[in-house]
């Protein structure tokens, strides 16, 4: 190990230092450290278990394939409900692209149901579905439609009227004109949409399946915390509060940085 | 039906365009703004036809409606000998506003789309086109280039080789120029006028600018405003020189524009 040597050149350490990447794994390093030093310090571990437990938890969990299934469970469940979420967002908006009342119907929807969180309706999904998918998906689907209804919306209203001349001066209407036009001029609105429509679909999937706890005969993600729970399993917990995040992380991030960057970024319509 | 030119209106048929007793108006909240009043005049093939007057002479209002974009109010607008019942690719509009490429498609796409977009020719042709007017515009370099990398004379240059590719019966010009910094507005006026004699393209272009009309303009259509009406009628050869009585074109077109109440007077058709 070499000492940083002085001169005008900038070592090694200052220039990996200069990168956000290594600037963030450097506190997760040090927040691993605290966590690891304060757990040994309390010695409890069924309530606090140490970092290193938590670690080889995640790698049993992942191992044995439970976590894994579990996160297919959420994550298949999820998808069907922003589908039909997206579907039915859709519908709305050609609805309110159509008629003022339509815009109107989407407004009025939206400004009532957008602040009520979609975990809220649960209750009323169990009695109205049952204990199941159903009751998962029709929740889940209110937490996708309002946003990304009201920002596709948003987006095609904001188009600008030189474009919009632009397309019906080359014969383009209907359909044509909508999905030739409309649809890439809002693009960043609409992604600006989904990614908050997933947000909060993520976000409800996990809540609600901690809500259906125990009664549940199979489950996500969200079950296996509550499980590890009432079981005391903390380290388990912990490894199914990771899978959250990561999987979060990587949707919010990975996939949708990707498509902008791919998209609207490229094209100069975000930045 | 039939595209290109054909029938009996080649050079001698009837004009182009023919504007009778036309009325526009703006439909306001509360009471309608008659724009444009009881204007009348003809456009030939290969015109270079200049509307020109200050703003609110109801100038872009008389483009919009050739465009077909709005229904005039009273008189009637033929072309091609038919009454213009809407937009549509046999006349191409070309806006001051540099957002009239569509920023998701390259240079080349832009060029192509509006080909593909009217089904006006099939797929070798429309590439053997954009290849060559992008090539007239001096853009080849940059074929594959998004519009938001371009500056905004080569954005206007790219919306010309749109137009022209699409070889409308008419190219409609809103103040395409009043956009750009003053050097390269004078050598886009150069450009469009050698195109012009490369492809003799019949176009009507609004401005406000006088030395523009007079350097543009084969035939210059005064007019004068609240509301838009006809003021005179002057031809004209590229040149601002005195004439006989030692009165420039520049000065005589100002005079009439501003000079208060100088009468329907119709001035004799003369560089």
């Amino acid at each position: 190990m070499a000492e940083p040597g002085a001169g005008p050149s900038p070592s090694p350490w200052q220039r990996a230092w200069r990168r956000a990447g290594v600037r963030r794994a450097a506190i997760l390093l040090g927040l691993a450290a605290l966590w690891q030093g304060y757990a040994l310090h309390l010695n409890d571990r069924l309530l606090f278990p140490t970092f290193s437990a938590t670690l080889a938890a995640l790698w049993a969990g992942v191992a044995s394939g439970e976590i894994l299934a579990r996160a297919w469970f959420s994550i298949h469940v999820l998808l069907l409900g922003y589908a039909a979420g997206i579907a039915l967002a859709a519908l709305l908006v050609l609805l309110a692209l159509g008629s003022q009342l339509g815009a109107d119907l989407l407004q009025t929807l939206t400004a009532m149901l957008n602040p009520l969180p979609a975990i809220a309706l649960l209750p009323l999904a169990l009695i109205w579905f049952g204990l199941g998918n159903a009751s998962l998906i029709f929740v889940l689907v209110d937490s996708v439609l309002w946003s990304v209804a009201l920002n596709t919306h948003a987006g095609f209203l904001a188009v600008s009227r030189t474009v919009r001349k632009v397309g019906r001066n080359y014969g383009l209407s209907g359909p044509r004109y909508v999905f030739r036009i409309l649809v890439p001029a809002a693009l960043p609105s609409i992604l600006t949409g989904l990614r908050i429509g997933w947000a909060f679909a993520w976000r409800t999937m996990i809540a609600s399946e901690l809500v259906f706890g125990v009664s549940s005969g199979s489950g996500g993600l969200g079950w296996y915390i509550y499980e590890n729970k009432s079981e005391l399993n903390i380290s388990a917990v912990f490894a199914g509060l990771f899978t959250v995040i990561l999987i979060g992380l990587v949707v919010e991030h990975g996939v949708f940085e990707t498509v902008e960057r791919r998209t609207v970024r490229r094209w100069g319509m975000q930045h | 039906m039939g595209r290109g030119v054909s029938e009996a209106e080649a050079t001698s048929g009837p004009p182009l365009l023919e504007v009778s007793h036309l009325t526009l108006r703006h439909l306001g909240e509360e009471r309608s703004i008659t724009a444009v009043e009881d204007v009348s005049f003809r456009v030939n093939r290969a015109d270079r036809c200049i509307l020109l007057g200050p703003s609110g002479c109801g100038k872009t209002t008389l483009l919009d409606a050739v465009g077909g974009f709005i229904v005039p109010a009273a008189g009637e607008i033929m072309f091609r000998g038919r009454p213009v019942a809407g937009p549509g690719p046999d006349r191409i509009m070309i806006f001051q506003e540099f957002d009239q490429l569509l920023p998701w498609k390259t240079v080349r796409q832009n060029v192509l789309f509006p080909l593909f977009a009217s089904r006006r020719c099939e797929r070798r042709e429309a590439e053997r086109r954009a290849t060559h007017y992008i090539e007239m515009v001096g853009l080849s370099r940059f074929a594959e280039a998004y519009p938001h990398t371009l500056s905004g004379g080569m954005k206007q240059r790219v919306a010309l080789a749109r137009g022209m590719a699409m070889e409308p019966d008419m190219l409609l010009m809103d103040e395409p120029f009043a956009a750009l910094d003053a050097l390269t507005r004078s050598r886009m006026q150069d450009e469009l006028l050698r195109l012009w004699e490369n492809v003799r393209f019949t176009m009507l272009f609004v401005t406000h600018a006088i030395d523009e009309a007079i350097r543009l303009g084969n035939r210059i259509i005064l007019l004068s405003p609240h509301p838009g009406r006809l003021r005179a009628e002057l031809a004209g050869d590229g040149r601002d020189d005195p004439d006989a009585g030692g009165t420039r074109p520049s000065e005589r077109i100002h005079a009439m524009l501003f000079a208060g109440d100088v009468g329907q007077e119709e001035a004799s058709a003369d560089g």
